[in-house]
């Protein structure tokens, strides 16, 4: 399969720390993706170089084939990559439905005349992003939610609202920041769950970070594990799992002899 | 807890005290003695003792809200209130007994005759505490009384002293109506007497009151009725509503009368410019400080291309038509020329910044370097007033529908620009700028289309402003225009338009109608935006959250249908 | 090529603008110099006048750093602490020049001159973090901000009311007055000597006090994480509350010491010298103590200088008019160049 992604000895340096170290990476179409590593290995910073917050000292990230690094982040998105953060970031004093309507706003072209003017552009624009929001709040689950004040919706409501926010845009890759961050076993099953029809169903390839390492094993096709920003493995995870430098990454030097058993299910934080 | 039956008598007395300190401030800053000229009832109630038993009523109704129980409600408003008088009365004592005038230039005899009820220091005194004691009690008494009544009562109290204070205008304003004279003779203060009469105090009060109870009963049964009626009754009702809305904005001017026209005009130019600025503060979220530089630039730009004067280096002459589309034009770079270099700059750092360009055009304005072109600390005088089809716009009645203009134009902009994408852009860059950068909107084109619409406004406000009087000054540029404005939109409620209305006619329109209050106009409002943001950060009347999915959905079915 | 993406036009407007301005700046001091309008003593005492000047703002600034420093906002009101410690000071010395102890004592006068207005404009920050500001801890930034400008006003337009609209001249203290003669014909007004070192000294006294005391180092701790250091058992908001007082005594000494220099006391003397003093902070890169002392003392040089140096050459009218503007400009380009200033601290520009 073709790459959508590839890095091509991507180095990010903040002062004299090197975050993100001559890293390579590639991601298939259509497939799901994780980057994996301890805390401060450089994951979020990786996706901060994708998505055009941060531009690389060294090497380059091309998109389909076209070079992204370099580029702003709304012009990154408009070339069809989008994001879910960390710590969820919605607009938060705005409702559901206007959080995914500004997520389809690289798919308008109202300007303002045509706003004030209400032309005909205008009402075709309002048109497509409702319906496309109403499509998406459905698609999310949270029919019925959309004139909630997102700040008062549930976490987990959150959650699928800020993914809904990154589809609007009708993106070709999607980055998920630990879409699973402070949810419970049972939640994180449905969110694995909606990852994966997410792919299949909209035919995105998806690219994640996240710590819960049953989550990654049960869903991911590729695996990149970083420690102090460098790659130190890559793989399907069963190669993952049982790869030492791994397990001496997340669990330290004498858990790497001690035995495999404890890693697969094991939650790593 | 075992405190919880106790009477508190530390917040009592603490609350006494605080609104004591405020008394004192209030007095000592000249507010009294400027507001006591003002009556609200004739003979009896000042505005200036109203504002002293205003501050008593609402320290002892939180005093009467920490307590357990009624009784203790009521005997805790009587300590405050009890305090309250022994702070002002060491005031009175204070002022009468050492001559402090070198130093606090309002502690006067005047103010000691103002707080003894004229009757000197022994006698006066006790009177002082006796009074303000019943006002705490009477704040108490607010606070035991059922919700439905108090809400009330406040209202009729409101009223009544707003009604006090406008009497003039009203007055003047009915003279224009000889059946009611008599009506209008009874209700008021005779002669040079200001204020309500005490009859007409009495009844505005219980008229409100009682009405306020009446419509409170029946209003949810009105609302349905309304609700029932079929959708094109319903639409036609709102219909005759705009109607008679728009019917009462044209004849305004011939109703008013002169005077009041003009403040509705002064009023008008600062709302206009507080729908520019809501769209750059409540919309986009960039806190501009220097706001009244496009004000400045719009006038200025109307004044050199019209001015007929012959001071200036060039004399372009034109006709205001001609020009006001080049001003607006000016405005709009303007606007995007000095957002250009705050376009990476967040918050407090934009705030000073933007400060800082309205005070580099001021002095720009003001300097002997620019004198022979924008005329310097002299201004630019003989600003001709426009001709429009055969009537001159040189009077307030008729520069009215001008500024109604403006504002009705600038109200339609907005309002569809907020129901816009570029709306919705500002604001999701006001919640989280990276985000919405990262959701693929263009900042750069974002923040700088918000500055030029902002600028335009202002802009053309200041170009009304120009030929409104004839001639400009440096002076009218000031940095105050700006908090002004900004005050007005915050207090309003940020991104709210009603908001910008409402307001505007407080702190635009109110204080040109009470003259005194100009005066002290800053330090209320500054007071006003401290109390603002702890209270009620949203402001008064607060940006509406658009309902679409359900309001939308009831097209949905039929497409499907379709 | 690629990162030519970056460099929008908005980036190209802005490098034009500043290419301009420093061609102004250069072609204009080349021909004030050539024309040799000025004498080497004159442009010396403006020099010097822009260092007492400078010293001055450096004080003022130190307060605005110190508490951005800690609360991440910027004391839009310092300004008003500024000109309340100049205010009291006016009564304090009036008061004491008509008792004719000014004149029997005047170092002992003196002193407690500064000591009364450095304890009132602490007072009035105390009461001012505590009513205005502490409620608004975690609000979203632009509420505290607002705050900020409203208590400005606020208190601007209280101290109007309470001692009047009417400019009060500071007494004439002879024992600061005249000039000390230095070599040939310089020489240095003695008030503006007074004021350079008063200035040093205090700034001295601070960084000592920041750098050794152990409420310097909590000060410094808070800085860098509130949550942390109080967790490692920093009362917080004492913290806070010390950084105010601090700051707060420096603008009221700053206050007295600009009225010693300007003698002209008015509700509204705070504004221009807190705006100036604001930018000096960020000169130095704001959060960052010795920055804002050098910051202040360059804004004050260069205000003092610029003017006469970069305008007159060009044959601008009353170049002293826009010393301001070139003040602001200054701002602007630094915010817009070097955002981190002189000594740079890095802004918290928070990013994903």
């Amino acid at each position: 399969m073709a790459s959508v992604l590839s890095a091509i000895n991507v180095t990010k340096q903040f002062g004299g720390l090197t975050a993100v170290n001559t890293l390579n990476l590639e991601v298939a179409e259509n497939s799901i993706s994780s980057v994996i590593g301890p805390n401060g290995a450089g994951k979020t910073t990786f996706f901060n170089c994708v998505t055009g917050f941060y531009t690389p000292e060294h090497g380059e990230i091309k998109y389909k084939d076209n070079r992204i690094d370099g580029l702003r982040p709304d012009q990154v998105t408009q070339m069809g990559i989008s994001r879910t953060y960390q710590n969820i970031r919605l607009f938060s004093n705005l409702t559901a439905l206007e959080n995914i309507m500004v997520g389809y706003d690289p798919h308008l072209k109202t300007g303002w005349l045509d706003a004030v003017l209400r032309t005909k552009r205008y009402h075709d624009d309002e048109k497509a992003a409702h319906e496309e929001a109403l499509k998406l709040l459905r698609f999310v689950g949270l029919a019925g939610s959309g004139d909630l004040i997102a700040r008062n919706l549930p976490y987990g409501a959150q959650r699928r609202l800020e993914i809904a926010r990154a589809l609007a845009s009708k993106p070709g890759l999607l980055l998920l920041d630990e879409p699973t961050a402070g949810m419970n076993p049972n939640e994180t099953g449905e969110m694995m769950h909606f990852i994966r029809d997410l792919r299949d169903s909209l035919g995105i390839t998806i690219l994640l970070i996240e710590h819960d390492m049953r989550l990654v094993m049960g869903i991911s096709e590729q695996i990149t594990v970083l420690d102090f920003g460098e790659k130190i493995a890559e793989g399907g995870p069963k190669e993952i799992q049982s790869n030492p430098r791994v397990i001496e990454a997340y669990l330290g030097r004498g858990a790497a002899t001690e035995g495999m058993a404890t890693t697969s299910g094991n939650k790593s934080g | 807890m075992s405190t919880q039956n106790r009477f508190d008598w530390l917040k009592a007395v603490q609350l006494g005290a605080i609104a004591g300190i405020t008394g004192i401030l209030i007095s000592l800053v000249g507010m009294l003695q400027q507001f006591d000229s003002r009556d609200i009832i004739a003979g009896s109630l000042s505005m200036g003792w109203t504002m002293l038993f205003l501050t008593v009523i609402v320290a002892s109704y939180f005093s009467a809200a920490h307590q357990p129980s009624k009784l203790l409600s009521i005997a805790a408003s009587f300590v405050t209130g009890l305090v309250f008088g022994f702070v002002m009365c060491l005031l009175t004592y204070a002022v009468d007994t050492f001559d402090l005038r070198q130093t606090l230039v309002n502690a006067s005899p005047a103010l000691v005759k103002i707080l003894t009820f004229e009757d000197g220091v022994p006698t006066g005194l006790v009177e002082l505490v006796v009074t303000v004691t019943i006002a705490g009690v009477v704040g108490g008494v607010i606070y035991i009384l059922p919700q439905r009544i108090r809400k009330a009562v406040s209202l009729g109290l409101t009223v009544m002293v707003f009604l006090g204070l406008m009497q003039q205008i009203i007055q003047v304003t009915l003279s224009n109506f000889p059946q009611v004279n008599s009506a209008t003779a009874w209700m008021f203060g005779r002669g040079t007497q200001k204020g309500l009469s005490f009859n007409g105090a009495i009844v505005v009060f219980l008229v409100v009151t009682l009405s306020n109870l009446f419509w409170e009963s029946n209003a949810t049964k009105v609302n349905s009725q309304i609700q029932k009626m079929p959708e094109n009754r319903q639409r036609s009702l709102r219909i005759l509503g705009y109607g008679l809305l728009l019917l009462v904005v044209l004849y305004l001017p011939v109703l008013l009368g002169l005077y009041l026209t003009e403040v509705v005009n002064v009023t008008g130019l600062f709302i206009l410019m507080g729908l520019g600025l809501n769209i750059v503060v409540g919309f986009a979220g960039l806190l501009d400080l220097g706001y009244v530089a496009f004000y400045a630039i719009g006038a200025y730009t109307v004044g050199v291309l019209t001015s007929v004067s012959g001071q200036l280096s060039t004399a372009f002459e034109w006709n205001f038509w001609w020009a006001l589309p080049v001003c607006i034009f000016v405005c709009v770079m303007a606007g995007i020329v000095l957002g250009i270099p705050v376009l990476n700059m967040r918050g407090d750092y934009l705030a000073i910044v933007t400060l800082g360009f309205g005070e580099i055009i001021r002095i720009l304005a003001l300097s002997d370097f620019l004198k022979p072109h924008i005329g310097g600390s002299q201004g630019i005088v003989s600003i001709p007033p426009p001709d429009f089809f055969g009537v001159l716009l040189n009077k307030p009645q008729t520069l009215y529908y001008l500024i109604v203009a403006g504002c009705l134009l600038a109200l339609f902009v907005s309002q569809r620009l907020r129901d816009s994408r570029l709306g919705r852009s500002w604001k999701a860059m006001r919640e989280d700028e990276d985000v919405a950068q990262a959701m693929g909107i263009n900042l750069v084109a974002t923040k700088l289309l918000a500055f030029a619409t902002g600028a335009a406004f202002s802009g053309l406000s200041g170009t009304i402003l120009a030929i409104k009087l004839g001639t400009i000054y440096p002076h009218s540029f000031a940095l105050l225009i700006s908090i002004n404005v900004l005050s007005l939109i915050i207090v309003g409620g940020m991104g709210s338009i009603p908001g910008v209305f409402i307001g505007g006619l407080l702190l635009a329109g109110l204080p040109e109608l009470l003259r005194e209050f100009s005066e002290y106009r800053l330090l209320i409002y500054g007071a006003l935006l401290v109390v603002m943001m702890q209270v009620r950060p949203e402001g008064f009347w607060p940006e509406e959250t658009h309902k679409r999915e359900f309001h939308e959905n009831e097209q949905v079915p039929t497409q499907e249908a379709a | 090529m690629q990162s030519l993406k970056r460099f929008s036009w908005t980036d190209v407007f802005m490098w034009v603008v500043g290419a301009a301005l420093l061609t102004l700046i250069v072609v204009g001091s080349y021909l004030t110099l050539q024309q040799g309008k000025y004498t080497t003593v004159q442009w010396f005492d403006l020099a010097v006048f822009g260092l007492a000047q400078g010293s001055v703002y450096a004080l003022i600034a130190l307060g605005y750093t110190l508490v951005y420093g800690i609360l991440r906002m910027i004391n839009f009101a310092h300004s008003e602490i500024f000109m309340s410690g100049a205010y009291i000071g006016f009564f304090v010395a009036t008061s004491m020049q008509r008792s004719g102890f000014l004149r029997e004592n005047p170092v002992l006068g003196i002193v407690f001159i500064f000591l009364t207005a450095m304890t009132t404009s602490a007072i009035l920050a105390i009461l001012l973090e505590r009513i205005a500001y502490r409620p608004l801890r975690g609000a979203p930034r632009l509420v505290p901000l607002i705050t900020a400008i409203g208590a400005s006003f606020f208190l601007q337009y209280t101290f109007r009311g309470l001692f009047g609209t009417q400019n009060r001249a500071y007494p004439e203290i002879d024992f600061i007055r005249g000039a000390i003669p230095l070599f040939g014909s310089f020489q240095i007004q003695k008030i503006q000597l007074i004021v350079i070192i008063a200035a040093a000294l205090m700034m001295a006294a601070l960084a000592f006090f920041v750098q050794y005391t152990k409420t310097g180092k909590a000060m410094r701790a808070v800085s860098e994480d509130k949550s942390v250091a109080a967790l490692m058992g920093i009362d917080v908001d004492k913290i806070i509350v010390r950084t105010f007082v601090i700051g707060a005594s420096l603008a009221g000494a700053a206050g007295v010491l600009y009225c010693f220099m300007f003698r002209i006391v008015t509700f509204y003397m705070g504004f221009i010298p807190g705006l100036k003093a604001f930018t000096a902070a960020v000169l130095g890169g704001i959060g960052n103590p010795p920055g804002a002392m050098l910051g202040g003392l360059f804004l004050g040089i260069f205000e003092s200088l610029g003017p006469t140096l970069f305008l007159d050459g060009l044959g601008i009218p009353a170049p002293y008019q826009l010393k301001d503007v070139i003040a602001f400009t200054m701002l602007v380009m630094i915010l817009i160049f070097r955002p981190t200033g002189i000594l740079g601290e890095r802004l918290s520009k928070t990013k994903a």
